[in-house]
């Protein structure tokens, strides 16, 4: 049997069960308000939605890696093109880009100039600290966990902080490399 | 064209948000738990229901917006209306969805703490606890309706039974009738 090319994110999620982004989009602010109320400060939501986030990204990249037929990514560089292009669009029918790489290739930023999270969004005052979208960074670093990548994710840019895009920068802090018994077949 | 997401989106989120009240923030107090997850699924319906609401005339009765709920605000959020509607015609209703969305992907888990595969399925600590996950993923959308109903003007409190795990879905919501609009 040949390889079966990797398809696109269009592809997939055209062919995905979607449902209206209100509804993900209302749920995500009901939930991000309720923890306001209970946790009170805006560094231990942002600690939750970031645990939240892994909890999730853990599981999505099975989904993702089912239905994308993506095979192994060689390096870094890669693997955060493919969630950019191919995962982001997968999930939340939105493009993300890849920018500002550093020259070992272990830094870079992923760019989202669209966003369903933050529809029907404004930040009161007393929210300074919060990071409204932190559940993002911990799907990513959940995700690249799974696949022996350990990360650090930051907010560097945040449209409901004035910016004018979001720009997350994703750290490589180690590559693990597969233990025995597994075996690289390449 | 409306904007859409991807189901596992929301299907992640509500399993972690039901994971981080029930499991994190109150493990040992599954009443402020249910109350929590309630409180957002109030805000989450209240709000729906002025999306989906927006370019219709005003309900002229009770009937008619329990009905707008069956019909339309269940097709907008479960891609199917409700399958039955009951009603004693003394201000309950009861609301029947054969196959409902949000726990068509659960089963029972035996693998808890028992060794043997015939005692999990008989133990009554294996059933409860899958019961009463289950039930704490259902005080989401009772917090939906109830949310979505008190924004069309009929305040009122909703329960939601499993029969048939994990296929049937009863809500059950009580109104005041004197309530006018």
């Amino acid at each position: 049997m040949p390889p079966v090319a990797p398809r696109s994110g269009d592809a997939i999620f055209a062919n995905v069960e979607r449902v209206n982004a209100e509804l993900f989009t209302l749920t995500y602010g009901a939930i991000v308000r309720q923890l306001l109320t209970d946790l009170e400060e805006a560094e231990e939501v942002n600690k939750q939605l970031d645990q939240m986030g892994y909890n999730i990204g853990i599981r999505l990249i099975d989904e993702f890696l089912a239905k994308s037929n993506v095979s192994r990514c060689n390096d870094f560089r890669e693997t955060t093109d493919v969630i950019a292009k191919v995962g982001f669009k997968m999930f939340l029918g939105v493009t993300a880009s890849v920018t500002n790489w550093d020259a070992d290739g272990t830094c870079c930023s992923i760019v989202l100039e669209d966003n369903p999270l933050v529809d029907f969004v404004e930040l009161p005052d007393n929210c300074q600290g919060l990071y409204y979208c932190n559940i993002l960074s911990g799907v990513i670093r959940g995700a690249l966990d799974m696949v022996s990548m350990k990360t650090e994710v930051t907010w560097l840019r945040d449209v409901l902080r004035g910016d004018d895009v979001f720009e997350l920068q994703v750290k490589l802090l180690k590559h693990v490399p597969e233990e025995y018994p597994y075996k690289d077949d390449e | 064209m409306v904007r859409e997401v991807s189901e596992s989106c929301i299907d992640s989120l509500l399993t972690e948000m039901v994971a981080c009240y029930c499991n994190r923030f109150y493990a040992n107090k599954p009443e402020l738990a249910a109350r929590r997850i309630e409180a957002i699924g109030y805000q989450v319906g209240h709000q729906l229901s002025e999306r989906y609401t927006m370019d219709r005339p005003r309900f002229t009765d009770h009937l008619e917006a329990i009905k707008f709920i069956c019909k339309d605000f269940w097709s907008e959020l479960f891609k199917k209306q409700i399958d039955n509607l009951k009603t004693n015609h003394r201000g309950t209703f009861v609301l029947q969805d054969n196959k409902f969305r949000w726990l068509a992907r659960m089963s029972i888990d035996p693998s808890t703490e028992n060794v043997s595969p015939v005692e999990d399925i008989t133990s009554p600590t294996a059933e409860s606890k899958a019961a009463q996950a289950m039930s704490m993923h259902l005080y989401f959308p009772c917090g939906i309706i109830r949310g979505a109903l008190s924004n069309l003007g009929i305040p009122c409190a909703v329960s939601a039974d499993i029969s048939n795990l994990p296929a049937c879905v009863y809500l059950s919501l009580s109104h005041n009738l004197e309530k006018t609009f």
